[in-house]
């Protein structure tokens, strides 16, 4: 019993682990989803700032350094981005499309022509990466049932930016529902006439979001070379930002629904990394593939209005022109 | 913030003038959309602003509000030259628009919309204390000017009249002195009308100045001091109101001899075309949009159905035309039945003589980048004489259009042009062509004169009578009532799905159909 207490500690602990990149992605979405911009950029934003910050990391071995990194180039293909979709009034699904497979191919370019090992970064040492932390008494904690096994593995650690991720769930909360600055935001969302028409530059408020968008899809690629693992591979975000976007539409552009529904796809994650081989009672093992398959499906029947229904922002995807 | 505080403070009989516009030009690539225009309005007057669609009333007011700049003239404000580079250089210079369509967020409340832009003045640190702080000087306002809303409510929960209570309120609220109103009437009952206008009135009565942008001349005939008239991106002519007529203010916007009302004269119905009866829809969310609609229509009248708009009329003319099929309710043609068990869809409802001239033309009517040929096919393009089951024929297709084009009066009159190239009353006149040429028993029309300019509207009530006079039996759906009331035989009077009752021509006047639009039996 105590050990099957354990295991699911365990995956529950996983679970953040997995949905960490998920929830400030997803963050990132609904600013710029907020905004009346399409982001299925999150994938390739976040790609590259993987691969920004493990070879920040394996050249300085700052990892601060490789965050902030991360973090600009991230930033540099928001407004790419927005170039495309604001000043320029671009189609935003074929822009976030050309972001995913420019930085898909130019991160195994890059790798190549730096670290010339098949498009991969070094091993990144503990040093080299951002690492967990234990809270205080988490060892004296671990002998105490339940209450002891949650603070030791389940609170205790977890990895700075997994804290980071989270308070961005409340910060995005705050900064959408509670500030000025989140009200233009929706407004400009839902009918950004009523904004020009207000004497605000529908313009530089898209390419706000845009920005902030950047910045929270670069701690998240950081987060995935440098301290979730040690170094970059190939396609490292596998889809991730595709299942943030998911998770966001899941959660009706709302921060704290967003995050619930990152901990569930976390979750199956988690849960399917768990089973893996393992003989169940009476079902005998079950195929990982299913449950790995589950976000993507539970998305569509969302979608398809079957539980909930999801309510985009009105005014997303189509630029601002101004009628004539 | 005190509203009127500027002009009153100066006092005496020589106010300076709230605008002055000298010489102001503005090009939109080859088209002139103001040449050369001069005005001056007076303060604390109401001032209307009247012309043709196309006239260049709107791009005027754009200018004014700071959506474009003019590439010439001089603006001055309260008498002091002013630069409006942008809708913030306007707002700061005391001007407030209400925008012909509204520019609210639908989800939001009616405090967060009105303060949107403007959500923290002097004294609030957050925006909780600046609704608060908002709050009570909204309801300070709203007393002044006899603007009651519920601040808490969403907009979209709110009817039009509301919503454009609201944005009269955030000009208001943003401190405007002048305030702007483009086509405010457009979508208001008849009441909800009269009501603007006396609060437009007493605006003017607090100082402040009022620039009333509409092609409805009765309204300006009612509510302005002075009416400046446009015409083809010039201003022709600046009037007092009273020393004018409708029929003057007409002949100088089309510049020449129009007739305000169609040239009306009793039909002689014959026989039953179509026969609605008990008819209903219930839309994907359970509402319902048409509650047990039954009517007959006869060949030879004009059976117009009056009503606020989304009240249930465009729906009411996609089931007739068999875009949707109806919930519950049967429709007969001849001796065929329309049921929710037996379906027909508009092709086949086509065969049977009833020919459908959608409300938006933009939408349904036509295919804006197809050419005026292959526009004026659509729906027809399987006639013997369009082209075959497998091939059209490109040549039979041009000559059927210039043959309308020379019928209906359709400019330019070239088969090969874009669809969009043409102005809105040439697109809708070559909709109407075709639906005509066609020969139906049975017309359905919607909204035929929407954003058409007075000499086309001239012409297509033209044509709907003399359809009806050649027996056609025409449903005309419209909420320009002055156009239901000047052409149709009887009047059904729509609210919230419902029929209201249909009445004769005789008993038909703004006033009691107005109240049957209100919901009032």
């Amino acid at each position: 019993m105590a050990d099957l207490w354990l295991q699911f500690i365990l995956t529950i602990d996983a679970t953040f682990r997995v949905a960490t990149p998920l929830i400030l992605c997803a963050m990132a979405g609904i600013f710029s989803e907020r905004s009346g911009i399409i982001d299925i950029s999150l994938e390739g934003k976040m790609l590259m700032a993987a691969f920004t910050a493990a070879t920040i990391a394996a050249l300085t071995s700052s990892p601060l350094l490789a965050l902030g990194a991360a973090v600009l180039v991230s930033v540099v293909f928001s407004l790419i981005h927005g170039f495309a979709c604001i000043t320029h009034k671009g189609n935003q699904v074929v822009s976030g499309l050309a972001i995913n497979i420019l930085a898909s191919g130019l991160t195994v370019t890059l790798g190549i022509a730096i670290f010339s090992q098949g498009g991969q970064t070094p091993y990144l040492s503990g040093d080299q990466r951002f690492s967990s932390f234990d809270l205080p008494f988490a060892e004296a904690a671990r002998s105490v049932p339940i209450l002891g096994t949650i603070y030791a593995e389940l609170i205790s650690g977890h990895n700075i930016l997994v804290w980071v991720a989270l308070v961005s769930v409340a910060l995005t909360g705050v900064v959408v529902m509670r500030t000025r600055f989140g009200l233009r935001l929706r407004a400009v969302g839902e009918k950004p006439e009523a904004v020009d028409t207000a004497g605000i530059s529908v313009t530089i408020l898209r390419y706000q979001a845009v920005v902030i968008a950047g910045v929270l899809c670069g701690i998240a690629g950081a987060y995935l070379s440098i301290a979730h693992g040690a170094g970059f591979v190939r396609e490292m975000t596998a889809g991730k930002g595709y299942i943030a976007l998911a998770a966001m539409i899941f959660g009706n552009w709302r921060p704290l629904q967003a995050l619930y529904a990152c901990l569930m796809f976390g979750f199956l994650d988690a849960l399917a990394a768990r089973l893996q081989g393992v003989d169940l009672p009476y079902l005998g093992q079950i195929s990982t593939d299913l449950i790995l398959a589950l976000p993507y499906v539970l998305t569509v029947v969302f979608l398809a209005g079957f539980i909930g229904k999801a309510t985009p922002p009105a005014a997303i995807g189509t630029p601002y022109v101004k009628e004539r | 913030m005190t509203v009127s505080s500027s002009h009153k403070a100066k006092g005496g009989d020589d106010l300076p003038l709230a605008i002055s516009l000298s010489g102001v030009s503005k090009t939109f690539g080859a088209v002139r959309a103001n040449d050369d225009i001069s005005l001056t309005v007076q303060s604390g007057c109401i001032h209307g602003i009247v012309g043709e669609n196309g006239a260049g009333k709107s791009t005027l007011v754009s200018i004014l509000y700071g959506f474009y700049q003019a590439d010439q003239g001089e603006i001055a404000v309260d008498g002091k030259p002013v630069h409006i580079r942008s809708t913030y250089d306007a707002i700061a210079v005391g001007i407030g628009m209400v925008h012909q369509h509204f520019m609210l967020v639908p989800p939001f409340s009616v405090l967060e919309n009105i303060i949107l832009g403007h959500e923290i003045k002097a004294g609030a640190r957050n925006l909780k204390e600046a609704k608060a702080q908002a709050r009570d000087e909204l309801i300070a306002l709203s007393e002044t000017y006899g603007l009651t809303v519920d601040l808490d409510a969403r907009v979209e929960d709110l009817s039009v009249g509301l919503q454009q209570r609201v944005e009269i309120l955030k000009a208001l609220y943003r401190g405007a002195r002048i305030l702007i109103l483009d086509e405010p009437t457009g979508v208001l009952t008849p009441q909800e009308t009269v009501q603007l206008i006396e609060v437009l009135k007493s605006h003017r009565d607090q100082g402040v100045t009022v620039l009333l942008i509409t092609h409805k001349l009765r309204e300006i005939m009612a509510i302005t001091d002075h009416v400046s008239v446009m015409r083809g991106g010039k201003m022709v002519d600046h009037l007092a109101t009273a020393t004018t007529s409708p029929e003057e203010l007409a002949q100088l916007m089309v510049g020449r001899k129009v007739l305000v009302n169609a040239n009306y004269h009793d039909a002689t119905p014959a026989g039953v075309q179509m026969q609605v009866s008990d008819l209903t829809l219930t839309g994907a969310s359970g509402m319902p949009l048409l509650r047990g609609i039954s009517f007959d229509l006869k060949a030879g009248e004009i059976l117009g159905v009056a009503g606020v708009s989304g009240n249930g009329q465009s729906e009411l003319l996609e089931v007739l035309s068999g875009i949707t099929a109806p919930t519950q309710g049967q429709v007969t043609i001849g001796s065929t039945v329309i049921s929710p068990e037996a379906g027909l869809s508009p092709r086949d409802i086509k065969a049977l003589g009833v020919a459908h001239v959608p409300e938006d033309r933009h939408a349904m009517g036509m295919v804006l980048p197809f050419t005026a040929a292959e526009s004026a096919a659509l729906g027809y393009e399987d006639q013997p004489a369009l082209g075959t089951s497998m091939w059209f024929r490109p040549a039979a297709i041009e000559d059927h259009c210039a043959s309308l084009m020379r019928d209906y009066d359709i400019r330019p009159g070239n088969p090969k042009l874009k669809s969009n190239l043409f102005s809105g009353g040439n697109q809708q006149k070559l909709v109407l062509a075709r639906e005509m040429s066609a020969a139906p028993r049975i017309l359905l029309v919607g909204q035929p004169t929407r954003g058409v300019d007075i000499g086309a509207i001239e012409f297509i009530h033209q044509q709907l009578i003399d359809m009806r006079d050649q027996g056609c039996a025409i449903l005309l759906i419209s909420v320009e009532l002055d156009e239901i009331l000047s052409l149709s035989d009887r009047v059904m009077v729509m609210n919230a799905g419902q029929s209201m009752g249909i009445v004769n021509k005789a008993d038909a006047n703004a006033q009691s159909i107005g109240l049957m639009m209100a919901g009032v039996q």
